[in-house]
């Protein structure tokens, strides 16, 4: 079975951009539109990974790690942040909350398909 | 993979112009000193986001450019900058010209690079602007190890790495094989694994990390790779990167500064056995190329912003789809009808052509509905408008706003943008006073000017009404009279005299300003507004403030129209210019030398137009004027009576344009199919009026002074 990814992005183009280069190479790909839809998605069902915005409305992309890492289901799961390099601070602040890793704003599909790669494998 | 970025372009470009709608907003509702959290967050994101995406997408320009404004607000949201109202009027001049970055980027043209370039120079001072403790923290340097960068000229010929993860690792979704796998592709790998971290079997917690790892890679690789591979667990591990030397190199050279405890022998001795990985060194290529920085996409070419597209509510395509079901029934039942028709079976035909004209109708308005937006769309530019233009004529001006919600088929929408930015600059130009001027007529100090929409039958009405000082009725008059306009024994009304200023070149502005008033303006309005099958009206009080009122059709694409006869020619005028049809009675005729054929009406005399000279038409069996009929028509505020043989009834009609398919005619404004499928014409009332004026018709020098 493919891997399932949640994708979470307020942003449609990013979301679509992103939702298209995983479909395209095979994975199970999820969309939310911020943390609170993101949330109760990954409650519902389970996701092997999940990339996440951090500026969103209602509830924004470290948050939404913090609230999935204190899930036990989530407990060892891979969750991405996207965020722009200009903001080290934003990294350090993902991490505390939980993230595994994250993925410099901008990048292209094949630097998102590698970093999944490594993530899944 | 390959990926065509492209494809993605439209979302981005509409959700970046909206985000900038959101970033304006947000930006001219911003109270400077007290920023409200909500408010300036939204703001944030709107621009962190469009940072973000034309990053990806491969507009390097506007992702630079959007980033200085991100970090402006980012300081205004943490409070670390005031929000002054110099701050918020740059940013607001900067959404300007990032919206224009984005059009061309769209367009596939390049934007003003001065403009550009002088809009950064002012962000970036008022960043400058700042004592202390203005920008972010610089990236946070990792923990440098051993360094890579005193080597001198030689370089290293393998790395040794030391890898020992905290306990806590695998709870951040990382994992020790995974890093370890990562170092692997980057060239040869033999690992030795140490287990002396292992707590008592007691101790042993199933979810931590106690092992830790001496790697060795064989390879002369840039160090910056390895740190990548290291760079999400910096602080979920210690580890150390020290790299090997080649033989007879001085290894005390080098300081083994780490926070690793062990000692790491950095010559080249024996690797101890242990877990060794298989080198994938064909992986290398690839994942150097990764780091390759991104090549500068080339701007995608023109096309993608061609096709406009519209947001349609999810209910009216329901509606639309309902009716077509109807629709599809009632086609269905006709067939069968047909099928085995006989006479006794007329009535069942008769009902079913009945629910068939119902329901073309009814398709018909929910088609043209799908086309309707909300006038908001138009409106949406006033509050920045007003904003900035009060500030520029030192003024203190409030808008109000009501019926954003009206909705306008969408031509309409972006025909009328002009002409309202006219005329509410004309509001606050030359209508509301300065401050101390209101103050001194006992007014408020804040000038009002108010926008509204509302539907009124058939029409959209839009009214911009102030409390300013009205129009100057008696300078119109002076300037009318000293231009010839009317003639100094005349006594025009008051409505007479405010329509004077839809006259061409007809300014009383004693200053031209850069704002409005040098004259080029109102009667394009007006004219404008009549290609839009519309009126224009104006009301003012001196001293009181005047209103301006709009009126305009629904849509463009139907018409109500009534048809005329003139010899065997159909016509079809519209029903708006009509202001009433009559039969001519002798004693209404009048023709005055010089001035052609005229006839009265109550207290006015009007010019007649006879439509067969006009056209050319023969055959037309009304020769004298009392024979036919006269309708009396309004257009660009001037009246006459149309000489037609006979008119025909009312009907809706399909407009199909005449110049996308021909060329255009003069006083011809489209086209449209009858019933019968013949072609009539539609009729351009000032088209016709001008056309009879060139043609030197009879009457028609009475034109220019009359009405």
């Amino acid at each position: 079975m493919a891997a399932s990814i949640l994708a979470v992005d307020d942003s449609a183009s990013m979301r679509q951009m992103v939702s298209f280069t995983l479909k395209g190479a095979g994975y199970d790909v999820v969309e939310a539109s911020d943390g609170v839809q993101a949330l109760n998605i990954a409650k519902t069902r389970s996701v092997n990974l999940v990339i996440t915005d951090v500026n969103m409305p209602n509830m924004d992309g470290i948050s939404l790690i913090r609230e999935l890492r204190a899930l036990s289901s989530y407990k060892f799961t891979p969750l991405l942040m996207l965020t722009t390099e200009s903001s080290p601070e934003k990294k350090q602040e993902g991490k505390a909350a939980g993230a595994t890793g994250w993925i410099v704003k901008p990048f292209n599909p094949e630097q998102l398909l590698n970093t999944v790669k490594k993530v899944l494998s | 993979m390959t990926f065509d970025m492209a494809q993605f372009h439209q979302v981005f470009f509409e959700e970046s112009f909206e985000g900038l709608d959101i970033m304006e907003t947000g930006l001219l509702n911003m109270d400077p000193g007290a920023v409200d959290a909500e408010e300036i967050n939204a703001i944030f994101r709107a621009a962190h986001s469009i940072k973000g995406g034309s990053g990806t997408f491969g507009f390097m320009n506007v992702s630079e450019f959007t980033h200085v404004m991100e970090t402006l607000l980012d300081e205004m949201r943490d409070g670390r900058r005031q929000a002054t109202e110099h701050g918020i009027n740059v940013l607001l001049q900067s959404v300007d010209v990032l919206r224009d970055m984005l059009i061309a980027a769209r367009d596939g043209g390049t934007p003003d690079e001065d403009r550009v370039r002088a809009q950064r120079a002012e962000l970036d001072h008022v960043l400058a602007d700042r004592d202390g403790d203005a920008p972010g923290a610089t990236a946070a340097a990792p923990v440098e190890v051993a360094g890579s960068t005193s080597a001198g000229d030689v370089s290293p010929i393998a790395w040794k790495i030391v890898f020992r993860p905290h306990q806590h690792l695998m709870r951040t979704g990382n994992d020790p094989l995974r890093i370890i796998r990562e170092l692997a592709s980057l060239g040869e790998l033999t690992a030795e694994c140490d287990a002396d971290g292992l707590p008592e079997f007691e101790e042993y917690e199933p979810e931590d990390s106690y092992l830790s790892w001496n790697l060795r890679l064989h390879d002369a690789i840039d160090k910056a790779l390895i740190d990548d591979v290291f760079e999400w667990v910096e602080d979920d591990c210690d580890f150390a990167i020290v790299p090997v030397m080649p033989e007879g190199y001085d290894p005390a050279a080098q300081t083994a500064g780490s926070d690793v405890t062990d000692s790491v022998p950095s010559t080249p001795a024996a690797t101890a056995p242990g877990l060794s990985l298989v080198p994938a060194p064909a992986d290398r290529r690839e994942s150097a190329e990764r780091r390759q920085p991104d090549e500068r996409r080339k701007v995608a070419p023109g096309g993608a912003g061609a096709s406009s597209s519209i947001r349609v509510d999810i209910q009216k395509i329901d509606t639309l789809i309902n009716m077509v079901g109807e629709l599809v029934i009632t086609q269905s039942m006709l067939g069968m009808l047909g099928e085995e028709f006989d006479m006794s079976r007329v009535d069942r035909l008769r009902e079913g052509l009945v629910q068939l004209e119902r329901h073309t109708r009814e398709l018909q308005e929910s088609v043209m509905r799908i086309r309707m937006v909300p006038i908001s769309f138009s409106f949406s530019r006033f509050p920045r408008l007003v904003h900035d233009l009060s500030q520029k004529l030192g003024k203190k001006i409030e808008l109000k706003m009501s019926g954003e919600n009206t909705e306008v088929d969408k031509t309409v929408i972006e025909k009328i943008g002009d002409p309202l930015v006219h005329l509410v600059r004309n509001s606050l130009d030359h209508g509301i006073e300065k401050p101390e001027e209101r103050v001194a007529a006992g007014k408020p100090e804040t000038g009002t000017v108010y926008l509204g929409a509302s539907h009124r039958g058939g029409n959209i009405v839009i009214e911009i009404r102030d409390d300013g000082r009205g129009l100057p009725r008696d300078k119109i008059l002076a300037k009318a009279v000293e231009r010839g306009l009317v003639k100094p024994e005349e006594h025009p009304s008051d409505k007479e005299i405010y329509d004077l200023i839809f006259q061409p070149g007809f300014s009383t502005a004693e200053q031209v300003s850069d704002v409005s008033g040098r004259g080029v303006g109102m009667d394009v309005v007006r004219r404008n507004i009549n290609e839009l099958g519309g009126a224009i009206e104006i009301e003012s009080t001196p001293g009181r403030g005047s209103a301006i009122i709009v009126r305009l059709p629904l849509t463009l694409a139907i018409l109500d129209g009534q048809t005329i006869r003139i010899g065997d020619e159909t016509y079809i005028v519209p029903l708006v210019s009509i202001i009433e049809s009559i039969q001519i009675d002798k004693s209404m005729l009048n023709k005055v030398a010089g001035r052609g054929e005229t006839f009265r009406l109550r207290d006015e005399y009007l010019p007649i137009v006879r439509m067969h000279e006009v056209f050319g038409i023969e055959g037309h069996d009304a020769r004298d004027l009392t024979d036919g009929i006269l309708v009396v028509v309004e257009g660009e505020g001037r009246k006459c009576g149309l000489f037609v043989d006979d008119l025909l009834g009312q009907q809706q009609v399909v407009i199909k344009s005449l110049e996308a398919n021909y060329r255009k005619v003069e006083g011809i404004s489209g086209a449209t199919i009858l019933g019968d499928g013949s072609v009539a014409l539609i009729i351009d009332i000032p088209g016709l009026m001008r056309l009879a004026k060139q043609q030197g018709g009879r009457a028609m020098h009475a034109m220019a002074s009359v009405g």
